[in-house]
């Protein structure tokens, strides 16, 4: 990333992951780019980088967004949760155990981002039937599974009854 | 990313002013999800993102039984959606606001924003002419009005100037026999551009219908109030003879292009099926059986 002549650096507040901090952005740069480039959260992934695909997905101010969509400077004072803020320090939470289990991923590029977004649904939707999963997942792509084991992982992990943790 | 600077006004003169001095190279950022990506291609030249979200005006929703509605030009698509008095008048808001984009594009994603991105298929922007939605603006004359339908001038054209950005758009108040619905055609089930949209207005006396708008998307340079097919439908009650010659009308008004999502004859078409399915359900929703 170079910096062009006219960019401003700027400092934004936020909690991330719980935690609140402090970062140095460029005035340009997109959540997207700042969760990765300045903060080292790593797990947010840069798919399309367009809105379409999903890869990127956190929750922003209790609201699933694409990182990518929003700019660094818009998020001072927000809340984000990323895949890095979803286990708990007792173990995975159960939508990572049940991707696991079920094999609902292969790359894993995409796999931060449905989880992250299976978890939204899960806070508001705790037993979701699967065509709730299927339309609430419609903006993440996943080109490696087919789907049906990523919306099998996430009505297990639904069936847990530990959703909500 | 282009070097673009980012200003969060606090008062809409300071958003005006701001505007103004950036000329055309300065954009209002309400939800990104048009703006960010259009600059990031580097589809457009951007020097500053003004970010309306911190003006009172641009996020709220408020219903008033006298007034009507007024939407805030930068509230997502998830708050319309979640709003009690849009669910209960305005059901033809929800039709759009709930499946434009995925769910984390209607975290964000605005009407108004929608409408200023003057997409010939913007599926917000049908249900908003047949709603007879004027379109506040802002700038640095003050305040003035524009009918939804005349809002929009062409592929990502609209009618404001230098200076100038939208603040609400402004729906009537409902009446007792009224209903509106909003129906579009992709190939796949969700997260799609429309191959063609369409939005109907039916307000109804006893049997008889008063009014009737049609407007349909995707189907010319910008979205169409069909004048026609609302004037095939008022003064009589609904008819199959009716509705066939509304949805005639409709496809006479098209005048779509061959592309990746759909040929002329295709758009043609779909223009009379979904707006004789919009009149149906908005004849339902007014209590009147079809």
């Amino acid at each position: 990333m170079t910096e062009a002549a006219g960019t401003r650096r700027i400092v934004v507040e936020a909690t991330i992951n719980g935690e609140p901090q402090e970062f140095l952005a460029d005035e340009r740069d997109s959540l997207l780019e700042a969760l990765r480039d300045r903060i080292g959260l790593m797990g947010v992934k840069e798919g399309c980088n367009n809105g379409n695909c999903g890869a990127c997905t956190v929750i922003l101010d209790g609201r699933l967004v694409c990182a990518c969509l929003v700019m660094a400077a818009e998020v001072e004072g927000s809340a984000i949760t990323t895949i890095e803020g979803i286990a708990s320090s007792d173990g995975l939470h159960p939508l990572q155990q049940a991707f696991l289990e079920d094999a609902a991923l292969q790359c894993g590029v995409c796999t931060p981002g449905f989880i992250v977004a299976a978890k939204a649904l899960l806070d508001v939707n705790p037993h979701p039937a699967e065509d709730d999963v299927r339309l609430w997942l419609a903006g993440n792509l996943c080109r490696c599974t087919g789907y049906d084991k990523i919306v099998q992982a996430v009505l297990d992990a639904a069936g847990d009854g530990k959703e909500s943790a | 990313m282009q070097a673009v600077r980012y200003a969060r006004p606090s008062s809409v003169e300071e958003a005006v002013d701001l505007l103004e001095q950036g000329g055309d190279r300065a954009r209002v950022l309400a939800g990104g999800t048009d703006l960010i990506v259009l600059a990031r291609e580097r589809r457009i030249d951007v020097d500053l993102f003004v970010d309306v979200k911190a003006l009172e005006p641009l996020t709220a929703i408020r219903y008033d039984p006298a007034d009507g509605l007024a939407i805030g030009a930068a509230a997502p698509c998830y708050r319309i959606a979640a709003d009690p008095a849009v669910q209960e008048h305005y059901p033809c808001l929800i039709d759009c606001a709930t499946l434009i984009g995925g769910v984390a594009i209607q975290g964000r994603a605005s009407l108004g924003g929608n409408l200023c991105n003057a997409s010939p298929a913007g599926d917000g922007i049908p249900a908003l002419i047949a709603l007879g939605t004027t379109v506040e603006i802002a700038g640095p004359k003050g305040r003035r009005t524009v009918a939804a339908e005349a809002f929009c001038t062409g592929p990502g054209r609209n009618v404001l100037t230098s200076g100038e950005f939208v603040v609400a758009l402004r729906a009537p108040p409902p009446s007792d026999r009224a209903g509106a619905a909003f129906r579009r055609f992709i190939p796949r089930g969700e997260m799609d551009i429309a191959v063609t949209n369409a939005a109907v207005h039916l307000r109804f006396d006893g049997d008889r219908v008063a009014s009737a708008r049609v407007a349909v998307g995707a189907v010319a340079p910008m979205p169409l109030l069909v004048e026609e097919a609302g004037a095939a439908l008022a003064g009589t009650p609904l008819s199959e003879a009716t509705i066939a010659a509304a949805a005639a009308a409709a496809r006479a008004a098209a005048r779509p292009i061959d592309d990746m999502r759909g040929t002329v004859k295709q758009r043609r078409h779909l223009a009379g099926v979904l707006v004789t399915r919009c009149i149906r359900i908005a004849a339902e929703r007014a209590g009147v059986q079809p």
